[in-house]
């Protein structure tokens, strides 16, 4: 076990290095905070004001950069775990079929006879016939209103499920389109969410998907869960306006009436529109996905009634014209008008992959959010006793380090210092590695590289003790600590192997700031072993090679 | 010769099963106490469990907490509990409470007019008042959560016995469960005794505890497997024996400087993560003892077959590396 190659050596060295290099940005948290801000602010703007020159110039742009992110419970902010309550959305496409699924069945008055829509549970449309006898033709006539579910997993299935009894028809969404829908639903907010929330620009807000049908969002530096709370809740204003002309020029004069827009995926591209829309995001009723007849990628929308009638009338007076979807003072895109739209759906074709058509679908239903959220859980954290946490977290860190290597060398010795410099080395590498990879520190974390202090010495522990033992048996120095590595190994490994798993059970079934405690904890035992296992054996050897000790008082 | 601080003295010769039924019955004992306090007692969930809001109130100013609570009364709020949060790293012009307010309906947080009430409720009898943490919990994930829980806790002990199940014996397996069953028991017992909060972190910190605990057993187990392959006729308790005390020194100083680490942290690392960090160290307490009285008890009861088939190490007695052979 005491042969290390020249090679090894300087892996370890090259690797704790590296940690050290990579752990550094942490001192500096500030300076160099405000340094990756100016170059997202700069990359985000396309120019670099001289502040964010100044910000950037804090800290040298060859050095890393990453750091290690801080929770939400050390920097203060606002935390919401929101449910989506996906069901809503089948009501509103029930009611939004009613008219289509009337007009269908009206035109065939004299077979199927009169209709009439009666109650039915939520989320489902019931309809009467006059003439039982010839439900099979309403059944087929419903049927001729139902589009391919547009899923992977759905693909081929019909949207709608179609019973009929005596003279009820009864029509509601397949469980393949529920399923699509609910996906679709809960992305449609998550999307609508985060755009709400970058709209603001806080720092690295967390927006995730959570289980089926929740959503979690954290926001660092925000007030409180309220004010996020609000911020959400805000609709998107989504219109359809005509267009007057599209130019480069950011200071072109729109003219009375008329208003300049930014388009959002073209750069320097800005339209002129008419400052009154035709149709607002508020007559919409449905966008999805879907294919036109060419077989390529589009966007399927639909109008509720009053929105249909004015979309329709503006539709066949402008043909060939185009008109601009706007979000949020921002044109998503500005296609041609080729056909009067009377019908209230439309379709947005245009080169896109199918990709894009979702995106497209997404945001243009993106105006208010699709489905009602309620909280499950709100936390707010005030950024003062996230500071006061970090202080005490910092103190009772340099106490805990000085408390473990005051009493590993008051035990050890020399070996103690050995032990207590692969202590510190190993801090130093659970923060790098947490830079790194961007893992979030929170406040159990901080208690986890505490524990991780104190357990990392463990290893060392085991080795030294066993080293003692091989001593007092009469084996010469060399031996002794040859033999004390490697009969350690095995403890050590087995040790560090349930660890490791009670680590990832936590990272797997825990939430927040227990997550994080878990994050922390893996990488500690990761690092730990490298520490004691790597980093001590060779500061030994190289004692063993310089002093070549006859004897050892362990 | 040099100094070196031993807690342990060399080559103990301590009997370990002397008092074997005395120290185990004080572990079955303690393991009822537990229960017992859990159900008479009950757990004091914190709102991650049960569902509500809690405040966290700073002021300049010290206050009373009868104050607070005469200024909440009037607000018609449920099951409101005042605390006053004490730390020494808190300066004579830091005045912290912890308010908590039960679940009021059924998305079980306060409303935002309701928070604007309080607070104008509090300024009234504490003008310098802020909030400088508000959390709240539905009753819908606070029962999940407990769900999560018990699987965390579950899955963790199945795993960690399925592995010393494969890298040891099933009665060393069987041992290691006990041994864990034991720790988490006295460590919510301690919990529901002293009435401390138990949310999510206390799950963790019991998890943390958990595998700190198996940690310490692993060792013990690994030297008694090695001793056991050297000596097939010594009497099983007799091994154990001088596996636990060939292997003290380790465990005290493991402890010990498990407990300085945590010990620094309880005491410097402010009050809101005391109660986690409490619990890992109750738990390093209870599991270094289990280690010595639970685990191996239950393997010498279980007996354990004496033939490793494995290669005896001593075979390897002359390697010593080519860069340290001593001259001809």
């Amino acid at each position: 076990m005491l042969d290390i190659p020249f090679w090894k050596r300087l892996l370890i060295l090259g690797l704790v290095v590296l940690g050290l290099l990579f752990a550094m940005p942490n001192l500096f948290y500030k300076r160099v905070e405000l340094h990756n801000d100016a170059i997202t602010a700069a990359e985000r703007n396309g120019f670099e004001s001289t502040e964010q020159a100044e910000a950037r110039a804090g800290w040298p742009d060859w050095l890393p950069s990453g750091l290690v992110n801080l929770g939400l419970d050390l920097r203060g902010g606002a935390h919401l775990l929101g449910e989506v309550h996906v069901e809503d959305v089948y009501k509103a496409r029930m009611d939004g079929l009613w008219p289509e699924l009337r007009d269908a069945l009206a035109a065939q008055r004299d077979t199927v006879g009169a209709i009439r829509r009666v109650t039915a549970p939520e989320g489902e449309l019931a309809v009467e016939i006059g003439n039982p006898d010839q439900m099979a033709r309403a059944v087929e006539i419903a049927r001729g209103l139902s589009t391919p579910v547009a899923s992977l997993t759905g693909a081929g299935q019909s949207d709608l499920a179609i019973s009929a009894s005596g003279n009820r028809l009864q029509v509601a969404l397949s469980d393949a389109e529920k399923a699509a829908a609910d996906e679709r639903t809960v992305q449609q907010s998550l999307e609508i969410i985060r755009r709400r929330i970058d709209e603001v620009g806080t720092r690295e807000p967390t927006i995730m998907r959570q289980g089926e049908d929740r959503i979690l969002i954290q926001v660092p530096g925000i007030g409180s869960a309220e004010e996020l709370k609000e911020l959400i809740g805000t609709t998107a204003k989504l219109t359809f306006n005509p267009v007057v002309g599209r130019t480069t020029d950011a200071h072109a004069r729109p003219g009375t009436g008329n208003v300049l827009l930014p388009s959002m995926d073209e750069k320097d591209v800005y339209y002129v529109i008419e400052a009154s829309p035709v149709v607002t995001g508020e007559d919409l009723t449905d966008a999805r996905p879907s294919f036109d007849q060419n077989g390529e990628p589009s966007v399927d929308f639909r109008f509720g009634p009053s929105g249909a009638k004015r979309f329709g009338a503006y539709t066949s007076a402008n043909i060939s014209q185009p008109f601009a979807i706007v979000l949020d003072d921002q044109v998503i895109s500005a296609p041609v008008i080729r056909q009067a739209i009377t019908t209230g759906s439309g379709q947005i074709s245009g080169s896109m992959n199918i990709e894009e058509s979702t995106r497209l679908a997404v945001l243009l239903r993106a105006g208010a959010l699709p489905a009602e959220m309620t909280f499950l859980e709100e936390r707010t954290i005030g950024p003062e006793l996230g500071q006061d946490s970090i202080d005490a977290g910092r103190l009772s860190s340099i106490i805990a380090t000085a408390a473990v290597v005051a009493y590993m060398i008051a035990s050890y010795g020399l070996f103690g210092v050995f032990a207590s410099v692969a202590v510190i080395a190993n801090v130093i590498l659970i923060l790098s590695v947490m830079s790194m990879i961007g893992a979030t520190l929170t406040l159990p974390g901080i208690a986890g590289i505490v524990l991780t202090v104190g357990t990392a010495v463990d290893a060392n522990v085991i080795i030294y003790e066993r080293i003692r033992e091989e001593l007092r048996a009469g084996k010469r120095v060399v031996k002794a600590i040859d033999d004390g590595f490697s009969e350690a190994m095995s403890a050590i490994i087995d040790a560090n192997v349930t660890s490791f798993i009670s680590a990832m059970v936590m990272f797997f079934l825990g939430s927040g700031p227990v997550k994080g405690f878990a994050v922390t904890l893996t990488i500690g035992i990761a690092t730990s072993v490298f520490t004691a296992i790597f980093l001590t054996r060779m500061m030994i050897v190289l004692w063993l090679e310089w002093r070549k000790p006859k004897q050892l008082i362990l | 010769m040099a100094f070196r601080l031993k807690l342990v003295p060399d080559n103990t010769q301590f009997n370990f099963f002397r008092y074997q039924w005395l120290t185990f019955g004080i572990s079955a004992a303690a393991m009822v106490l537990s229960l017992v306090a859990v159900l008479v007692m009950g757990l004091n969930f914190g709102i991650d469990f049960k569902g509500g809001t809690t405040i966290r109130t700073e002021s300049t100013t010290d206050f009373q907490v009868g104050d607070y609570r005469q200024a909440l009364d009037d607000l018609g709020l449920a099951d409101v509990s005042i605390t006053e949060v004490f730390d020494p790293s808190f300066g004579t012009d830091k005045h912290v409470a912890m308010i908590r307010i039960g679940t009021q309906d059924e998305t079980g947080s306060v409303t935002p007019e309701e928070l604007n009430g309080i607070e104008a409720a509090l300024k009234v009898v504490d003008p310098q008042v802020a909030f400088t943490a508000v959390e709240s919990v539905g009753p819908k994930v606070s029962g999940e959560l407990i769900m999560t829980a018990v699987y965390a806790v579950g899955a963790a002990t199945i795993a960690i016995m399925f592995y010393i199940w494969l890298r040891f014996e099933w009665q060393f397996a069987l041992g290691a469960v006990v041994s864990i069953a034991h720790d988490v028991l006295l460590t919510i017992g301690i919990f529901a005794v002293l009435q401390l909060k138990f949310d999510l972190s206390t799950i963790a910190a019991l998890l943390t505890t958990l595998g700190y605990s198996v940690n310490d057993t692993v060792v013990v187990f690994d030297r008694l497997r090695e001793n056991l392959i050297k000596s097939k006729t010594e009497p099983l308790i007799d091994v154990m024996n001088r596996t636990v005390n060939e292997t003290l020194s380790r465990t005290v100083m493991t402890a010990v400087t498990t407990a300085l680490a945590l010990g620094a942290m309880m005491i410097f690392g402010g009050d809101v993560i005391r109660g986690f960090v409490f619990a890992m160290l109750w738990g390093v307490f209870v599991g270094a003892y289990s280690t010595v009285y639970v685990a191996k008890n239950i393997v010498l009861w279980l007996g354990v077959k004496r033939d490793w088939s494995k290669p005896d190490p001593k075979d390897k007695i002359d390697e010593i590396p080519a860069a340290f052979r001593e001259g001809p």
